[in-house]
This record gives C-alpha cells, sequence and structure tokens, in this order.
C-alpha cells in the first residue's frame, strides 16, 4: 500500500493494521474517544452489495421499457415465427403455441426468462437467430473498441496532464484547441477524409471488411484492415477524455498538497508524475468503468463505415429495415451493460480511493 | 452610473478571446448566408447531366454533383436544413428540460426523485440507440426528426434548470411570493424562470450544436432527412459514393459542420462568464 493511502486511512478514524472489533482511542476536538474497530474491508463489501442490489431494479426497469416499446411498435410478433405460405389457421395455431394469446404480464415474464437464458428471439427478415448473430458479431466490434479505446485512454492521460500543468502556455492552447476541433468533428467524416487519403489516394490500407476473401487467417492481412478504424476510433474517443484529464490535473494542481510538495523544493515533474497524477487517474478509473456498454455500442457510425462486421452494421440495417427484435435485443443488452458499466465504476472508485464518502 | 459586472465580463471576453470574435463573426455570416440565400438566382435542384461531377472552377466554386447541380449552393441550402433542425431541435428539448428541471426542483421530495431518475435512466443509454429506436415509432421526416432528437437531448439541460431552481427557491421573494399563496405555476414562470434564464441560454447554445451533430451523424446513417431535401449530413453521405471521383464534394459540409458546432460550443464557453462570472474570474488570474 503506498503511504499516502495508509495515511488517509489513518485520517479517517481507524488506524492502519486494526482488526475487527478491536478498541481503539482516537483524539477528536481534543477528547479521547474510545472506538470499536469495523474493518475497512467489511464496509467495503457491505457498500458493494448494497450497490449490486440496488442495480437489480434498474436492471428490471430497463426490460420494462424495452419490453413496452416492442409492444408499442407497429408490428406483430408472429411475423417473425411464420412464413407468408402458411394457412391462417396455421397461423393462429402457431400464435397460441408461441403463447402470444397470453395476457402481457405472462408474455412478459417469459420474454425475461428467455433472456436470462440468452434466448433473444429471432430476425423478422432472415429468421436467424439472434443469439447467433451476436455471438459472432460482439467479438468482431470488441477487437476494433478495445485496442482504440485504451490507446485513447493512454495518450489522453499524457496529453491531459501536459496541457493541465502548462495551462495557458503553448502547449495547452495547442492541445485544448485540438479538442475543441475534434469535438465538433463528425467521426463519419474524419473516416471519409482518412479513407479518402490512406485508401484511395496513397493506397496503403484497404477501404472495407476485416479480411481479405482467402486471407482470413493472415495476421499482417487483419492488421492492414484494422488500422483505418482503429485510428479513426481512437481520434473520436480522445478529445472526451483529453479535457477531463486536463480538467481534473488543473484541479488538482490548486490543492494545498501541491503547494506544499513546492515549497518543500520538489521539481515540477515529480509532483506530477508522483502526486498529481495519482489524484487525477482516480476519477479517471470511474470513466473505464462507464465505457464497458462502448464494447457492443462504442464504434456503430465508424464500424458502418468501413462495413466492419461488427455490432454497428447490423443494427443500423436492422433499424433501416424496421427488424423490431433485433433493435430491442441491442437495446436490452446496452441498458444492460450501461448498468453493469456503472455498477462496476463504482466498484472499482471504491476499491482505489478510500476517502470515499458515500459508502455508508 | 453602475455597470453591469457581469456583462462588462462578457464583453471583455469577446473583446480579448480571438476564438470567441471569429465564432461569433461565423454565426452571423453563416445565419445571414442560410436566411438570405433564397434570393441568390441560383436553383440548387437545376439537374445539368452534361456538367456532372465536375471540379470545382470558375463557373462552379465547389465543382457539382453527381446531376451536375451546382454543390456550393446545395450545400448553402443544406445548411438552412441543419441550422433549422438545430435551432427547432434546441426549442424542443429547452421546453422539455426547462420544464422537467424546475417543476423537480421547486416540489423536490418524491416528484424530484422520481423525475431526477428518469433523467439518469434517459442520459445513460447511448443516444445513437435511444434516437434510431424512437424514430422507428415516428413517420420519417423533418419534423420527426427534430422532436426525436429534442426528446432525448433535454437530460442534461433539465438537471442544470434544476439545480438552479434549488437555490431560486430560496430567495426572498420566491419566499414571499409562495407565503402569501401565490400559485405554483405564477410563482415558478414570473418569479423562478427569471432568474434560470441565463443557465438556460448557455445551455441553449450547446444543444443547438449537439442537435446538428446528432442530426448530420442520422443523415449519414440513412436515418434522417430524406432525398428531396438535403443537409450537411446528407450531402456528406451522399458524397461517399463518389469519394474516389470527386473528394471535394466530402470537403466542403464537413468543414461548415465543424466550424458550426465549433462556434456554437465556444459562444456557449463566452456565455458561461455572463453565468458563473466567479468561476471563470478564477481562471483568468493564472
Amino acid at each position: 500500500m503506498p503511504p499516502f493511502f495508509k495515511c488517509q486511512a489513518y485520517l479517517s478514524g481507524i488506524p492502519a493494521g486494526c482488526r475487527l472489533g478491536v478498541k481503539y482511542t482516537k483524539v477528536n476536538a481534543g477528547r479521547t474517544c474510545v472506538r470499536y474497530c469495523t474493518k475497512r474491508r467489511k464496509i467495503m463489501l457491505k457498500y458493494i452489495v448494497k450497490r449490486i442490489l440496488q442495480a437489480i431494479p434498474l436492471l428490471l426497469l430497463i426490460t420494462v421499457i424495452c419490453f413496452t416499446l416492442i409492444n408499442l411498435a407497429p408490428y406483430d410478433a408472429i411475423d417473425s415465427i411464420t412464413t407468408p405460405d402458411m394457412t391462417q389457421a396455421e397461423v393462429e395455431a402457431k400464435r397460441e403455441a408461441y403463447g402470444l394469446n397470453d395476457p402481457v404480464i405472462v408474455q412478459y415474464g417469459r420474454w425475461v426468462g428467455n433472456l436470462l437464458q440468452g434466448n433473444f428471439g429471432y430476425s423478422l427478415l432472415s429468421h436467424t437467430s439472434i443469439k447467433y448473430d451476436l455471438k459472432i458479431r460482439i467479438p468482431a466490434t470488441i477487437k476494433l473498441v478495445l485496442p482504440a479505446y485504451l490507446t485513447a485512454f493512454f495518450l489522453s492521460i499524457v496529453l491531459g496532464l501536459i496541457a493541465g500543468s502548462h495551462k495557458n502556455k503553448w502547449q495547452d492552447k495547442l492541445i485544448d484547441g485540438l479538442c475543441s476541433v475534434g469535438i465538433s468533428m463528425p467521426t463519419f467524416w474524419f473516416a471519409m477524409i482518412m479513407m479518402y487519403l490512406l485508401g484511395y489516394k496513397f493506397k496503403i490500407f484497404p477501404l472495407m471488411g476485416m479480411h481479405t476473401i482467402g486471407l482470413e487467417n493472415s495476421f499482417a492481412d487483419y492488421m492492414k484492415h484494422f488500422m483505418m478504424p482503429y485510428i479513426v476510433l481512437t481520434i473520436g474517443f480522445l478529445p472526451d477524455l483529453t479535457r477531463y484529464v486536463r480538467g481534473s490535473t488543473i484541479g488538482q494542481l490548486k490543492e494545498d498538497y501541491v503547494i506544499v510538495q513546492q515549497a518543500f523544493g520538489a521539481k515540477k515533474a515529480e509532483i506530477l508524475f508522483r502526486h498529481v497524477s495519482k489524484n487525477v487517474l482516480i476519477p479517471l478509473i470511474t470513466k473505464l468503468g462507464m465505457a464497458l456498454p462502448m464494447l457492443v455500442t462504442g464504434a456503430v457510425i465508424t464500424e458502418t463505415i468501413f462495413a466492419w462486421p461488427g455490432i454497428g452494421p447490423y443494427f443500423v440495417s436492422a433499424i433501416q429495415a424496421m427488424d423490431y427484435p433485433i433493435v430491442m435485443s441491442i437495446l436490452v443488452l446496452s441498458g444492460t451493460l450501461i448498468i453493469l458499466g456503472n455498477l462496476l465504476s463504482d466498484i472499482l472508485y471504491c476499491l482505489t480511493d478510500p476517502r470515499i464518502k458515500s459508502m455508508k | 452610473m453602475k455597470k453591469n459586472r457581469r456583462l462588462e465580463n462578457v464583453k471583455y471576453e469577446f473583446k480579448h478571446n480571438k476564438q470567441a470574435i471569429f465564432a461569433a463573426a461565423y454565426l452571423i455570416i453563416i445565419i445571414c448566408i442560410s436566411i438570405f440565400v433564397v434570393f441568390v438566382n441560383v436553383d440548387p435542384d437545376a439537374i445539368d447531366v452534361a456538367h456532372k461531377l465536375q471540379a470545382p472552377s470558375g463557373a462552379h466554386w465547389f465543382g457539382t454533383d453527381e446531376m451536375g447541380r451546382d454543390y456550393l449552393i446545395r450545400v448553402l441550402y443544406g445548411g438552412r436544413v441543419s441550422l433549422l433542425v438545430g435551432v427547432l431541435a434546441m426549442l424542443t428539448s429547452i421546453v422539455i428540460g426547462v420544464a422537467v428541471g424546475m417543476v423537480s426542483g421547486y416540489f423536490g421530495g418524491i416528484v424530484d426523485s422520481i423525475l431526477m431518475r428518469m433523467v439518469d435512466v434517459f442520459s445513460s443509454i447511448p443516444w445513437i440507440i435511444m434516437v434510431t429506436v424512437f424514430g422507428l415509432l415516428f413517420k420519417r421526416g423533418l419534423f420527426s426528426i427534430i422532436i426525436v432528437i429534442g426528446l432525448f437531448s433535454w437530460m442534461e439541460i433539465a438537471r442544470l434548470v434544476r439545480s438552479e431552481v434549488l437555490s431560486a427557491k430560496e430567495r426572498e421573494y420566491v419566499q414571499y411570493a409562495r407565503f402569501i399563496g401565490t400559485h405554483p405555476s405564477h410563482v415558478m414562470i414570473k418569479h423562478v424562470l427569471p432568474s434560470v434564464f441565463p443557465t438556460i441560454i448557455t445551455a441553449a447554445t450547446a444543444a443547438i450544436a449537439s442537435a446538428i451533430m446528432v442530426e448530420s451523424s442520422l443523415s449519414f446513417l440513412g436515418l434522417g432527412v430524406a432525398a428531396p431535401m438535403s443537409s450537411w449530413g446528407s450531402l456528406l453521405q451522399s458524397s461517399q459514393q463518389y469519394l474516389q471521383k470527386a473528394p471535394y464534394m466530402a470537403v466542403l459540409p464537413g468543414i461548415l459542420i465543424i466550424l458550426t458546432v465549433y462556434s456554437f460550443n465556444k459562444l456557449g464557453d463566452v456565455l458561461r462568464v455572463f453565468v458563473e462570472p466567479k468561476i471563470t474570474a478564477g481562471e483568468k488570474d493564472e
């Protein structure tokens, strides 16, 4: 444990090596009080369990919203099961067999039960299992989004620290200016410019897809296809994160502990990387948790432009064709991941920052 | 006469911040062009197949598109649609956001918790999923795009307005109005709304920027403005097919989107000086 954390645990009143139920004394406003130690880890565990319990009604809410939307949608669920050449009697029999005449509550229960088993239903158009499609497409999206987000994450820490520590100097003006432009720039436009320059003009990278036909196992070929969407996505994630790091660096540099370090004659770089960076990184960890849903929906536009076989083109073509079951499955999936992501970020925050106040 | 410190701050910012001057000038120009472009004697829909996909020249400053239409004039007409969507979607989201924020902040208690949890749920789902899903329920067209974008961008405004109302309702004149039994709706509109107004203006500029961005992305995915009409996003979408032959078609709408969104964002930053004089004053001294 770094000395900083030990010190904080001490300040919050619990001696660092304290065991559960052991008496200890604490000086509080000049008076010595006797307290019983409740171990930190126990408090944390309690908090985590509480957060998980809180997430359950939210998950239910998401499924209720999605189910309502499915029922509001102008399509009949029977269409995904029947084929056009079935007779009316056959359709009615199917309707009864699949329980589409049951009360809404029963249907909702069955739908949630199916979801829990990973059974998302069938596409209206191709009649393929959505579960099967997602199994192929989600890994493809993750292969693209994960490296891009991690690259953007680390680059943004470096750029943000540089900008924040040189506030109003040329480094900051350059980085912040580029961020303002980056935020205003539509991803798809940047992707098109990249396609023109790197694809058509200089012919460095292929324009579309993930593999050249016949070269499915070639890693070099994959990398060639991977580079352009990867660059576009990284640039897309970068400005927001950099601004965040810059803002919190500026905030941290105003803190008292920085002045103390300066008074003791610490070097600027030492203050920045040994002390400020730690405090900047903790809130960033929460961002990492919240980025979880991006693994599914983080690259819809980029994937569509580069015809990357991930969730993006699947979702967009489902929207265009009004293929409701697919759209709603992705909605449920991303809603669930959002709640899990928030949960994860809270837990990470609680594990990394012992000062968190809202634990009780 | 005593000067208004807040107005002085904004004036100072406009005089000394070159980016702010640029943003304001650009916005005035682009809005004027969008309004008065109808008086230019060039038909944006005049088809001239003989001169299709021409590179920029003296006759056509930004070349022609796949049907030989003058590209510059089409982009300027596209700007009308983009800006219109931006402004109207902003108005929609402001109306919803202010109403929810005011009610939530003013009444507090259970109303507040329910409305704010709703805001949490809405703002956690990615906009691209939310907007497209709800787009399915409406018929496609300009006004449904405006409404859909407006329906899903009010959450941030509601949060801002709520926190302002929480402090505004503690002011003495509001307390007095409540004490003498004025109807809540009257108190909210007459006494609380004026003090929230600066915040709304700032949020509005940012809302226009994001609405323009969302509209262009939707149109680019083919889910936005439909064929006879064109916005910057749909112009970019159609230019995608001709990227190799006519790359200039991709350049102009993109640059206009960047400049417009950038300028609205910058304008919002400058107006923040008016809303939060202390925060910005604190930043200046370093």
